[in-house]
Protein backbone atom coordinates (compact mmCIF):
# COMPACT_ATOMS: atom_id res chain seq x y z
CA UNK A 1 0.00 0.00 0.00
CA UNK A 2 1.36 3.20 -1.04
CA UNK A 3 0.37 6.95 -0.91
CA UNK A 4 1.04 9.30 -3.03
CA UNK A 5 0.50 13.09 -2.40
CA UNK A 6 0.81 16.32 -4.27
CA UNK A 7 -0.92 19.52 -2.89
CA UNK A 8 -0.85 22.79 -3.94
CA UNK A 9 -3.31 25.23 -1.92
CA UNK A 10 -3.29 29.08 -0.29
CA UNK A 11 -4.04 30.03 2.77
CA UNK A 12 -4.30 33.41 4.12
CA UNK A 13 -1.27 33.45 5.84
CA UNK A 14 0.98 31.44 3.79
CA UNK A 15 0.79 28.82 0.91
CA UNK A 16 1.21 24.86 0.77
CA UNK A 17 2.79 23.38 -1.98
CA UNK A 18 3.95 19.79 -1.02
CA UNK A 19 5.04 16.62 -2.89
CA UNK A 20 5.85 13.25 -1.22
CA UNK A 21 5.42 9.45 -1.11
CA UNK A 22 4.85 6.82 1.57
CA UNK A 23 5.70 3.34 0.20
CA UNK A 24 6.03 1.49 3.21
CA UNK A 25 3.70 0.60 6.51
CA UNK A 26 5.08 1.72 9.39
CA UNK A 27 4.55 5.22 11.05
CA UNK A 28 5.85 8.16 8.81
CA UNK A 29 5.94 11.54 10.59
CA UNK A 30 4.91 14.56 9.13
CA UNK A 31 7.22 16.91 11.03
CA UNK A 32 7.56 20.55 11.58
CA UNK A 33 6.80 23.75 13.86
CA UNK A 34 3.58 24.64 14.38
CA UNK A 35 1.83 26.65 11.16
CA UNK A 36 3.89 24.51 8.56
CA UNK A 37 1.09 23.05 7.26
CA UNK A 38 0.85 19.87 8.53
CA UNK A 39 -2.43 19.36 9.98
CA UNK A 40 -3.90 20.97 6.19
CA UNK A 41 -2.41 18.42 4.20
CA UNK A 42 -3.56 15.51 6.33
CA UNK A 43 -6.85 16.92 5.90
CA UNK A 44 -6.53 17.24 2.06
CA UNK A 45 -5.56 13.43 2.73
CA UNK A 46 -8.73 12.60 4.09
CA UNK A 47 -10.84 14.72 2.48
CA UNK A 48 -11.89 17.13 4.69
CA UNK A 49 -10.21 20.11 2.91
CA UNK A 50 -10.03 20.25 -1.17
CA UNK A 51 -7.21 21.98 -2.17
CA UNK A 52 -6.83 24.64 -4.86
CA UNK A 53 -4.95 21.95 -7.20
CA UNK A 54 -3.22 18.71 -6.97
CA UNK A 55 -3.20 14.64 -6.85
CA UNK A 56 -3.72 12.04 -3.95
CA UNK A 57 -3.53 8.21 -4.72
CA UNK A 58 -3.84 5.60 -1.95
CA UNK A 59 -2.18 2.66 -4.31
CA UNK A 60 -4.04 2.82 -7.50
CA UNK A 61 -6.83 4.19 -5.99
CA UNK A 62 -7.01 8.12 -7.37
CA UNK A 63 -8.54 9.74 -4.20
CA UNK A 64 -8.01 13.58 -5.19
CA UNK A 65 -7.02 14.68 -8.89
CA UNK A 66 -7.80 18.34 -9.72
CA UNK A 67 -7.06 17.80 -12.97
CA UNK A 68 -9.43 15.41 -13.86
CA UNK A 69 -11.91 16.75 -11.76
CA UNK A 70 -12.19 13.36 -9.35
CA UNK A 71 -12.83 14.53 -5.65
CA UNK A 72 -13.59 11.15 -3.62
CA UNK A 73 -15.68 12.23 -0.85
CA UNK A 74 -14.30 11.59 2.68
CA UNK A 75 -17.02 8.95 3.72
CA UNK A 76 -15.99 6.44 0.90
CA UNK A 77 -12.18 7.26 0.99
CA UNK A 78 -11.46 4.48 3.68
CA UNK A 79 -8.40 6.26 5.87
CA UNK A 80 -8.65 6.58 9.25
CA UNK A 81 -8.46 9.83 11.20
CA UNK A 82 -7.18 10.11 15.15
CA UNK A 83 -7.77 14.31 15.41
CA UNK A 84 -6.12 15.63 18.03
CA UNK A 85 -9.32 16.26 20.15
CA UNK A 86 -10.89 12.87 19.89
CA UNK A 87 -13.94 13.94 19.19
CA UNK A 88 -15.97 11.10 19.92
CA UNK A 89 -19.72 11.33 19.73
CA UNK A 90 -21.09 12.57 23.31
CA UNK A 91 -24.40 10.80 23.55
CA UNK A 92 -22.95 7.70 22.67
CA UNK A 93 -21.14 4.62 24.87
CA UNK A 94 -17.89 3.53 24.34
CA UNK A 95 -19.08 0.75 22.87
CA UNK A 96 -21.32 2.14 20.17
CA UNK A 97 -18.74 4.83 19.35
CA UNK A 98 -16.06 1.97 18.51
CA UNK A 99 -18.81 0.19 16.23
CA UNK A 100 -19.67 3.68 14.04
CA UNK A 101 -17.08 2.70 11.39
CA UNK A 102 -17.14 -0.29 12.00
CA UNK A 103 -20.84 -0.72 10.97
CA UNK A 104 -20.01 1.54 7.79
CA UNK A 105 -17.12 -0.41 6.47
CA UNK A 106 -17.77 -2.09 2.92
CA UNK A 107 -15.94 -5.23 4.79
CA UNK A 108 -16.54 -4.99 7.95
CA UNK A 109 -13.77 -6.18 10.33
CA UNK A 110 -14.88 -10.01 12.42
CA UNK A 111 -15.80 -9.65 16.13
CA UNK A 112 -12.75 -11.42 16.86
CA UNK A 113 -10.74 -8.59 15.35
CA UNK A 114 -13.03 -6.34 17.45
CA UNK A 115 -12.41 -8.48 20.49
CA UNK A 116 -8.40 -7.94 19.73
CA UNK A 117 -8.27 -4.55 19.10
CA UNK A 118 -10.23 -3.61 22.24
CA UNK A 119 -7.61 -5.92 24.01
CA UNK A 120 -4.63 -4.13 22.13
CA UNK A 121 -6.10 -0.78 23.51
CA UNK A 122 -7.29 -1.63 26.97
CA UNK A 123 -10.48 -1.01 26.56
CA UNK A 124 -12.13 -3.67 27.98
CA UNK A 125 -13.66 -2.05 30.92
CA UNK A 126 -14.65 1.04 29.76
CA UNK A 127 -17.20 -0.01 27.27
CA UNK A 128 -20.74 1.34 28.78
CA UNK A 129 -18.96 4.67 29.35
CA UNK A 130 -20.00 7.85 28.05
CA UNK A 131 -17.24 9.80 26.64
CA UNK A 132 -17.92 12.48 29.54
CA UNK A 133 -16.98 10.15 32.18
CA UNK A 134 -13.37 9.06 30.35
CA UNK A 135 -9.96 10.61 30.92
CA UNK A 136 -7.88 12.46 28.00
CA UNK A 137 -5.85 9.37 27.43
CA UNK A 138 -8.64 7.29 27.66
CA UNK A 139 -10.62 9.13 25.33
CA UNK A 140 -7.67 9.11 22.44
CA UNK A 141 -7.52 5.62 23.08
CA UNK A 142 -11.46 4.84 22.52
CA UNK A 143 -10.59 7.27 19.08
CA UNK A 144 -7.45 5.29 17.82
CA UNK A 145 -9.83 2.49 18.20
CA UNK A 146 -12.94 3.43 16.67
CA UNK A 147 -10.26 4.35 13.53
CA UNK A 148 -8.68 1.13 13.68
CA UNK A 149 -12.30 -0.42 13.46
CA UNK A 150 -13.63 1.08 10.55
CA UNK A 151 -10.71 -0.88 8.55
CA UNK A 152 -8.74 2.00 6.58
CA UNK A 153 -6.21 1.41 4.02
CA UNK A 154 -4.26 4.19 5.93
CA UNK A 155 -4.39 5.79 9.34
CA UNK A 156 -3.89 9.71 9.87
CA UNK A 157 -2.62 10.76 13.43
CA UNK A 158 -2.85 15.00 14.05
CA UNK A 159 -1.07 15.54 17.30
CA UNK A 160 -2.61 13.05 19.16
CA UNK A 161 -0.59 13.69 22.52
CA UNK A 162 0.04 17.13 22.17
CA UNK A 163 -3.39 17.64 24.13
CA UNK A 164 -2.58 15.40 27.16
CA UNK A 165 -0.23 16.08 29.84
CA UNK A 166 2.97 13.60 30.22
CA UNK A 167 1.40 11.07 32.38
CA UNK A 168 -1.48 10.67 29.70
CA UNK A 169 1.07 10.92 26.84
CA UNK A 170 3.03 7.82 28.42
CA UNK A 171 0.01 6.43 28.78
CA UNK A 172 -1.21 5.89 24.73
CA UNK A 173 2.18 5.64 23.59
CA UNK A 174 3.06 2.20 24.17
CA UNK A 175 -0.63 1.54 22.32
CA UNK A 176 1.04 3.47 19.71
CA UNK A 177 4.14 1.27 19.30
CA UNK A 178 2.21 -1.99 19.41
CA UNK A 179 0.26 -0.93 16.97
CA UNK A 180 2.86 0.12 14.74
CA UNK A 181 4.57 -3.28 15.11
CA UNK A 182 1.77 -5.42 15.14
CA UNK A 183 -0.34 -3.74 12.15
CA UNK A 184 0.62 -3.54 8.39
CA UNK A 185 -1.02 -0.22 8.57
CA UNK A 186 0.71 2.79 6.82
CA UNK A 187 0.56 6.13 9.73
CA UNK A 188 1.30 9.41 8.84
CA UNK A 189 1.69 10.86 12.31
CA UNK A 190 1.71 14.81 12.56
CA UNK A 191 3.85 15.93 15.28
CA UNK A 192 6.18 18.80 16.76
CA UNK A 193 7.70 17.22 19.35
CA UNK A 194 10.95 15.78 18.67
CA UNK A 195 10.92 12.87 21.01
CA UNK A 196 7.62 11.73 19.50
CA UNK A 197 9.08 11.90 16.38
CA UNK A 198 12.16 9.91 17.25
CA UNK A 199 10.18 7.17 19.48
CA UNK A 200 7.59 6.21 16.81
CA UNK A 201 8.40 7.19 13.39
CA UNK A 202 10.46 5.23 10.46
CA UNK A 203 10.36 7.55 8.21
CA UNK A 204 10.42 11.89 8.79
CA UNK A 205 8.78 14.15 6.31
CA UNK A 206 10.13 17.49 7.88
CA UNK A 207 7.99 20.88 6.92
CA UNK A 208 8.62 24.13 6.64
CA UNK A 209 5.86 26.99 5.89
CA UNK A 210 4.26 24.82 3.66
CA UNK A 211 7.02 22.86 1.83
CA UNK A 212 9.00 19.92 2.21
CA UNK A 213 12.08 20.81 3.67
CA UNK A 214 13.77 17.34 3.93
CA UNK A 215 12.37 13.69 4.25
CA UNK A 216 13.97 10.06 5.00
CA UNK A 217 14.39 7.82 7.62
CA UNK A 218 14.20 8.88 11.16
CA UNK A 219 18.09 7.94 11.92
CA UNK A 220 19.24 9.94 8.73
CA UNK A 221 16.67 12.88 9.34
CA UNK A 222 17.36 13.59 12.95
CA UNK A 223 21.00 13.24 12.33
CA UNK A 224 20.81 15.74 9.65
CA UNK A 225 21.68 19.42 10.98
CA UNK A 226 21.13 20.97 8.38
CA UNK A 227 17.70 19.54 8.21
CA UNK A 228 17.11 20.13 11.58
CA UNK A 229 18.17 23.72 11.92
CA UNK A 230 16.04 24.57 8.54
CA UNK A 231 13.09 23.96 11.03
CA UNK A 232 14.70 25.78 13.99
CA UNK A 233 14.73 22.31 15.57
CA UNK A 234 17.17 21.27 17.73
CA UNK A 235 18.81 17.65 16.75
CA UNK A 236 19.12 15.05 18.61
CA UNK A 237 22.43 14.33 17.04
CA UNK A 238 21.62 9.92 16.70
CA UNK A 239 18.40 7.94 16.62
CA UNK A 240 19.56 4.42 17.08
CA UNK A 241 17.72 1.28 16.48
CA UNK A 242 19.14 -1.67 18.64
CA UNK A 243 18.42 -5.10 20.01
CA UNK A 244 19.51 -6.21 23.41
CA UNK A 245 22.44 -8.68 23.04
CA UNK A 246 23.16 -9.46 26.78
CA UNK A 247 22.57 -8.61 30.26
CA UNK A 248 26.07 -7.98 32.45
CA UNK A 249 24.13 -9.01 35.29
CA UNK A 250 26.95 -8.77 37.80
CA UNK A 251 27.44 -5.01 36.72
CA UNK A 252 23.73 -4.56 36.43
CA UNK A 253 24.14 -3.56 32.71
CA UNK A 254 22.68 -4.65 29.27
CA UNK A 255 24.70 -4.31 26.14
CA UNK A 256 22.83 -2.92 23.18
CA UNK A 257 24.04 -4.22 19.54
CA UNK A 258 23.71 -2.07 16.56
CA UNK A 259 25.08 -1.82 12.66
CA UNK A 260 28.61 -0.12 14.03
CA UNK A 261 28.88 -1.29 17.91
CA UNK A 262 27.91 -2.02 20.90
CA UNK A 263 26.25 0.49 23.71
CA UNK A 264 25.93 -0.08 27.39
CA UNK A 265 23.58 0.96 29.21
CA UNK A 266 21.80 0.09 32.85
CA UNK A 267 20.01 -3.23 33.14
CA UNK A 268 16.85 -2.84 30.72
CA UNK A 269 13.84 -5.42 32.01
CA UNK A 270 14.05 -6.54 28.34
CA UNK A 271 14.51 -10.08 27.26
CA UNK A 272 18.06 -10.66 25.04
CA UNK A 273 16.64 -10.35 21.12
CA UNK A 274 14.16 -7.62 21.69
CA UNK A 275 14.50 -4.41 19.32
CA UNK A 276 15.06 -1.51 21.61
CA UNK A 277 15.35 2.40 20.18
CA UNK A 278 17.86 4.79 21.73
CA UNK A 279 18.84 8.39 20.93
CA UNK A 280 22.45 10.14 21.44
CA UNK A 281 22.27 13.66 21.99
CA UNK A 282 24.91 15.87 19.87
CA UNK A 283 25.65 17.72 23.01
CA UNK A 284 26.24 14.45 25.00
CA UNK A 285 28.74 13.19 22.64
CA UNK A 286 32.74 13.87 23.11
CA UNK A 287 35.76 13.07 20.39
CA UNK A 288 39.07 11.97 21.04
CA UNK A 289 41.73 11.56 18.31
CA UNK A 290 43.40 9.07 20.29
CA UNK A 291 41.63 5.85 21.79
CA UNK A 292 40.76 7.00 25.50
CA UNK A 293 41.86 4.10 27.39
CA UNK A 294 41.43 5.27 30.95
CA UNK A 295 38.09 6.90 30.94
CA UNK A 296 34.87 6.51 33.17
CA UNK A 297 32.57 6.84 29.90
CA UNK A 298 31.12 3.14 29.19
CA UNK A 299 30.66 3.92 25.62
CA UNK A 300 33.18 4.86 23.54
CA UNK A 301 33.00 4.40 19.34
CA UNK A 302 35.11 4.13 17.08
CA UNK A 303 33.71 6.32 14.25
CA UNK A 304 34.67 8.52 11.14
CA UNK A 305 34.81 12.11 10.17
CA UNK A 306 31.85 12.59 7.26
CA UNK A 307 31.76 16.29 8.03
CA UNK A 308 31.86 19.52 10.10
CA UNK A 309 29.16 22.31 9.90
CA UNK A 310 29.83 25.47 12.19
CA UNK A 311 26.98 26.06 14.47
CA UNK A 312 25.94 29.05 16.72
CA UNK A 313 28.91 31.52 17.94
CA UNK A 314 31.60 28.94 18.93
CA UNK A 315 30.14 25.83 17.92
CA UNK A 316 31.06 22.99 15.50
CA UNK A 317 28.62 20.21 14.63
CA UNK A 318 31.10 17.26 13.70
CA UNK A 319 28.63 14.78 12.01
CA UNK A 320 30.44 10.64 12.55
CA UNK A 321 29.53 7.73 10.84
CA UNK A 322 29.88 3.95 12.91
CA UNK A 323 29.49 1.20 10.77
CA UNK A 324 25.89 2.25 9.04
CA UNK A 325 25.27 4.33 11.86
CA UNK A 326 24.73 8.11 11.90
CA UNK A 327 26.08 10.38 14.94
CA UNK A 328 26.69 13.91 15.90
CA UNK A 329 28.74 15.46 18.47
CA UNK A 330 28.69 19.18 19.12
CA UNK A 331 32.08 20.39 20.18
CA UNK A 332 33.37 23.77 20.33
CA UNK A 333 34.79 25.27 16.82
CA UNK A 334 38.76 25.62 19.16
CA UNK A 335 38.21 22.12 20.27
CA UNK A 336 37.53 20.88 16.20
CA UNK A 337 40.99 22.82 15.32
CA UNK A 338 42.87 21.63 18.03
CA UNK A 339 42.03 17.73 17.38
CA UNK A 340 42.45 19.14 13.72
CA UNK A 341 39.13 17.42 12.97
CA UNK A 342 38.50 16.93 9.09
CA UNK A 343 36.03 14.62 6.67
CA UNK A 344 37.47 11.00 6.51
CA UNK A 345 39.27 11.19 9.88
CA UNK A 346 39.31 8.20 12.32
CA UNK A 347 38.04 9.52 15.96
CA UNK A 348 36.49 7.98 18.85
CA UNK A 349 33.35 9.30 19.77
CA UNK A 350 32.43 9.11 23.85
CA UNK A 351 28.89 8.96 24.46
CA UNK A 352 28.52 10.28 27.98
CA UNK A 353 24.45 9.89 28.21
CA UNK A 354 22.28 7.35 25.94
CA UNK A 355 18.31 7.99 25.96
CA UNK A 356 16.38 5.08 25.93
CA UNK A 357 12.75 5.27 25.51
CA UNK A 358 10.97 2.10 27.00
CA UNK A 359 6.86 2.11 26.80
CA UNK B 1 -65.99 21.24 38.77
CA UNK B 2 -65.82 21.73 34.77
CA UNK B 3 -68.89 20.94 32.69
CA UNK B 4 -69.35 19.40 29.49
CA UNK B 5 -68.34 22.44 27.82
CA UNK B 6 -65.17 23.49 29.45
CA UNK B 7 -63.91 19.71 28.93
CA UNK B 8 -64.53 20.20 25.63
CA UNK B 9 -62.44 23.37 24.98
CA UNK B 10 -59.99 22.20 27.24
CA UNK B 11 -59.54 18.56 25.18
CA UNK B 12 -59.77 20.94 21.52
CA UNK B 13 -57.24 23.24 22.98
CA UNK B 14 -54.96 20.27 23.60
CA UNK B 15 -55.63 18.28 20.19
CA UNK B 16 -55.12 21.64 18.35
CA UNK B 17 -51.92 22.34 19.83
CA UNK B 18 -50.29 18.90 19.57
CA UNK B 19 -51.71 18.68 15.70
CA UNK B 20 -50.02 21.81 15.37
CA UNK B 21 -46.83 21.00 16.49
CA UNK B 22 -45.97 18.01 15.39
CA UNK B 23 -47.10 19.02 11.96
CA UNK B 24 -44.83 21.83 11.81
CA UNK B 25 -42.03 19.66 13.61
CA UNK B 26 -40.33 18.41 9.92
CA UNK B 27 -40.93 21.56 8.60
CA UNK B 28 -39.43 23.38 11.47
CA UNK B 29 -36.37 20.51 11.48
CA UNK B 30 -35.85 21.10 7.43
CA UNK B 31 -36.00 25.09 8.43
CA UNK B 32 -33.76 24.99 11.18
CA UNK B 33 -30.75 22.64 9.25
CA UNK B 34 -30.93 24.53 6.36
CA UNK B 35 -30.25 28.14 8.33
CA UNK B 36 -27.95 26.61 10.93
CA UNK B 37 -25.34 24.99 8.56
CA UNK B 38 -25.75 26.20 5.03
CA UNK B 39 -24.68 29.28 3.49
CA UNK B 40 -26.92 30.00 0.44
CA UNK B 41 -28.12 33.34 -1.60
CA UNK B 42 -30.80 34.80 0.02
CA UNK B 43 -30.52 33.42 3.51
CA UNK B 44 -31.44 36.61 4.80
CA UNK B 45 -34.97 36.91 3.36
CA UNK B 46 -35.77 33.25 4.19
CA UNK B 47 -34.34 33.62 7.55
CA UNK B 48 -36.79 36.87 7.99
CA UNK B 49 -39.56 35.30 6.06
CA UNK B 50 -39.63 32.72 8.95
CA UNK B 51 -39.89 35.24 11.60
CA UNK B 52 -42.62 36.97 10.07
CA UNK B 53 -45.10 35.36 12.15
CA UNK B 54 -43.90 36.38 15.18
CA UNK B 55 -43.86 39.93 14.26
CA UNK B 56 -47.30 39.95 12.40
CA UNK B 57 -50.28 40.80 13.89
CA UNK B 58 -52.32 37.43 14.29
CA UNK B 59 -55.55 38.75 12.90
CA UNK B 60 -53.35 39.31 9.88
CA UNK B 61 -52.35 36.00 9.76
CA UNK B 62 -55.78 34.52 10.05
CA UNK B 63 -57.09 37.61 7.01
CA UNK B 64 -54.60 35.71 5.60
CA UNK B 65 -55.43 32.68 5.35
CA UNK B 66 -58.94 33.07 5.66
CA UNK B 67 -58.10 34.63 1.59
CA UNK B 68 -55.94 31.79 0.90
CA UNK B 69 -58.00 28.76 2.42
CA UNK B 70 -61.32 29.75 2.26
CA UNK B 71 -63.68 27.65 0.75
CA UNK B 72 -64.39 30.05 -2.11
CA UNK B 73 -60.67 30.89 -2.14
CA UNK B 74 -58.53 29.35 -5.06
CA UNK B 75 -56.23 27.00 -2.72
CA UNK B 76 -59.01 25.90 -0.41
CA UNK B 77 -61.67 25.26 -3.29
CA UNK B 78 -59.19 23.28 -5.12
CA UNK B 79 -58.53 21.29 -2.14
CA UNK B 80 -61.97 20.52 -1.28
CA UNK B 81 -62.47 19.65 -4.45
CA UNK B 82 -59.75 17.45 -4.91
CA UNK B 83 -58.38 16.01 -1.63
CA UNK B 84 -61.50 16.39 0.57
CA UNK B 85 -59.35 18.52 2.97
CA UNK B 86 -61.47 21.94 4.05
CA UNK B 87 -59.56 23.98 6.18
CA UNK B 88 -62.07 26.89 7.03
CA UNK B 89 -64.36 26.85 9.54
CA UNK B 90 -63.37 23.51 11.21
CA UNK B 91 -60.59 22.39 14.24
CA UNK B 92 -57.62 21.87 11.36
CA UNK B 93 -57.82 25.05 10.59
CA UNK B 94 -57.02 26.18 13.68
CA UNK B 95 -54.30 23.47 14.48
CA UNK B 96 -52.52 24.95 10.87
CA UNK B 97 -52.99 28.48 12.09
CA UNK B 98 -51.68 27.89 15.63
CA UNK B 99 -49.06 26.16 13.74
CA UNK B 100 -47.99 28.74 11.46
CA UNK B 101 -47.91 31.01 14.27
CA UNK B 102 -45.51 29.02 16.83
CA UNK B 103 -43.20 27.81 13.86
CA UNK B 104 -40.71 30.64 14.30
CA UNK B 105 -40.15 29.17 18.01
CA UNK B 106 -39.31 25.75 16.69
CA UNK B 107 -37.22 26.92 14.67
CA UNK B 108 -35.57 29.37 16.48
CA UNK B 109 -34.63 26.34 19.02
CA UNK B 110 -33.61 23.72 17.03
CA UNK B 111 -31.40 26.39 15.12
CA UNK B 112 -29.47 27.54 18.34
CA UNK B 113 -28.98 23.75 19.02
CA UNK B 114 -27.91 22.28 15.83
CA UNK B 115 -25.60 25.36 15.58
CA UNK B 116 -24.04 24.52 18.93
CA UNK B 117 -23.00 20.66 17.81
CA UNK B 118 -19.67 20.70 17.51
CA UNK B 119 -18.92 20.70 13.89
CA UNK B 120 -15.57 18.43 14.20
CA UNK B 121 -17.69 15.34 15.35
CA UNK B 122 -19.53 15.68 11.95
CA UNK B 123 -16.28 15.86 9.90
CA UNK B 124 -14.99 12.31 12.19
CA UNK B 125 -18.02 10.84 11.03
CA UNK B 126 -17.60 11.39 7.71
CA UNK B 127 -14.16 9.79 8.01
CA UNK B 128 -15.71 6.78 9.51
CA UNK B 129 -18.05 6.43 6.54
CA UNK B 130 -21.31 8.59 7.65
CA UNK B 131 -22.77 10.38 4.34
CA UNK B 132 -24.87 13.56 4.86
CA UNK B 133 -28.47 11.75 5.61
CA UNK B 134 -26.57 9.37 8.17
CA UNK B 135 -25.13 12.38 9.69
CA UNK B 136 -28.53 14.28 10.43
CA UNK B 137 -30.66 10.96 11.72
CA UNK B 138 -27.50 9.78 13.85
CA UNK B 139 -25.15 12.81 15.08
CA UNK B 140 -27.52 16.43 14.17
CA UNK B 141 -31.48 14.89 15.33
CA UNK B 142 -29.57 13.37 18.60
CA UNK B 143 -27.79 16.33 19.60
CA UNK B 144 -30.34 18.75 19.04
CA UNK B 145 -32.85 17.07 20.75
CA UNK B 146 -33.05 19.17 24.12
CA UNK B 147 -33.33 21.79 21.37
CA UNK B 148 -36.43 20.24 19.19
CA UNK B 149 -37.91 19.71 22.85
CA UNK B 150 -37.36 23.11 24.38
CA UNK B 151 -38.86 24.56 20.83
CA UNK B 152 -41.71 21.90 20.67
CA UNK B 153 -42.86 23.12 24.87
CA UNK B 154 -42.84 26.61 23.82
CA UNK B 155 -44.50 26.07 20.95
CA UNK B 156 -47.28 23.88 22.37
CA UNK B 157 -47.69 26.60 24.93
CA UNK B 158 -47.90 29.28 22.58
CA UNK B 159 -50.20 27.31 20.46
CA UNK B 160 -52.78 26.76 23.92
CA UNK B 161 -52.95 30.71 24.26
CA UNK B 162 -53.81 31.84 20.28
CA UNK B 163 -56.77 33.80 19.64
CA UNK B 164 -56.46 36.18 16.93
CA UNK B 165 -55.74 33.67 14.35
CA UNK B 166 -57.85 31.34 15.37
CA UNK B 167 -61.16 33.60 15.46
CA UNK B 168 -60.18 35.43 12.04
CA UNK B 169 -59.82 32.12 10.33
CA UNK B 170 -62.21 29.62 11.53
CA UNK B 171 -64.63 31.34 13.70
CA UNK B 172 -65.66 30.76 17.07
CA UNK B 173 -68.06 27.36 16.60
CA UNK B 174 -68.29 25.39 19.87
CA UNK B 175 -66.73 21.79 19.90
CA UNK B 176 -64.81 22.72 16.54
CA UNK B 177 -62.54 25.93 17.33
CA UNK B 178 -63.49 27.09 20.37
CA UNK B 179 -60.26 26.77 22.36
CA UNK B 180 -59.44 27.98 25.81
CA UNK B 181 -58.95 31.93 25.11
CA UNK B 182 -62.12 31.71 22.71
CA UNK B 183 -64.22 30.27 25.64
CA UNK B 184 -62.67 32.38 28.04
CA UNK B 185 -63.63 35.76 25.50
CA UNK B 186 -67.31 34.32 24.99
CA UNK B 187 -67.70 33.57 29.04
CA UNK B 188 -66.84 37.71 28.74
CA UNK B 189 -68.68 38.26 26.40
CA UNK B 190 -72.08 36.79 28.00
CA UNK B 191 -74.03 38.48 31.24
CA UNK B 192 -72.96 36.59 34.07
CA UNK B 193 -70.45 34.44 32.59
CA UNK B 194 -67.59 35.75 34.90
CA UNK B 195 -67.19 32.98 37.27
CA UNK B 196 -66.76 30.70 33.86
CA UNK B 197 -64.15 33.00 32.31
CA UNK B 198 -62.39 33.39 36.06
CA UNK B 199 -62.22 28.89 36.45
CA UNK B 200 -60.90 28.61 32.70
CA UNK B 201 -58.25 31.10 33.53
CA UNK B 202 -57.11 29.07 36.67
CA UNK B 203 -57.61 26.04 34.19
CA UNK B 204 -55.52 27.89 32.03
CA UNK B 205 -52.93 28.89 34.57
CA UNK B 206 -52.54 25.66 35.88
CA UNK B 207 -51.87 24.49 32.03
CA UNK B 208 -48.83 26.73 31.67
CA UNK B 209 -47.74 25.75 34.85
CA UNK B 210 -47.53 22.15 34.15
CA UNK B 211 -45.70 23.20 31.33
CA UNK B 212 -42.87 24.34 32.21
CA UNK B 213 -41.98 22.21 35.26
CA UNK B 214 -42.66 19.33 32.36
CA UNK B 215 -40.15 21.45 30.30
CA UNK B 216 -37.71 21.47 32.55
CA UNK B 217 -37.53 17.94 33.71
CA UNK B 218 -37.52 17.10 29.71
CA UNK B 219 -34.75 19.37 29.56
CA UNK B 220 -32.68 17.86 32.33
CA UNK B 221 -33.00 14.54 31.12
CA UNK B 222 -32.23 15.06 27.66
CA UNK B 223 -29.14 16.86 28.32
CA UNK B 224 -27.75 13.96 30.24
CA UNK B 225 -29.27 12.03 27.07
CA UNK B 226 -27.38 13.81 24.70
CA UNK B 227 -23.86 13.75 26.84
CA UNK B 228 -23.90 17.88 27.41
Amino acid sequence: MSLSVRIAHDFETFALDVRFAIEKPGITALFGPSGAGKTSIVNAIAGLLKPREGRIAVGDDVLLDTEARIFVPPRERRIGYLFQDSRLFPHMDVETNLRFGWRRAAERASEAEFARIVSLLGLGNLLARRPRNLSGGEKGRVALGRALLSSPRLLLLDEPLAALDAARRNEIMPYLERLRDEAALPMLYVSHSLDEVARLAGNVIVLKQGRVAAQGSVFDILADLEAMQSVDMPSYGAVIDTRVAFHREADGLSVLAFDGGELIVPRLNRTIGSRVRVRIRAEDVMLAAEEPRTISANNVLLCRVTAIHESGAAQADVQLACGKTSFVARITRASAKRLALAPGMPVFAIAKSVIVDLG
Amino acid sequence: MLDSAEIEALLLSLRIATVAVLCALPFALAAAALLSHRRFPGKAMVDGALHLPLVLPPVVVGYLLLLALGTRAPVGHWLLAHLGIRFAFSWTGAALASGIITFPFQVRAIRLAMEAIDGGIGQAAETLGAGAFDRFVNLTLPLALPGIVAGAITAFAACLGEFGAIITFVSNIPGETRTLPLAIYSALQSPGGEAEAAKLSVLSILLALAGVTLAQIADRRIRTYAGR
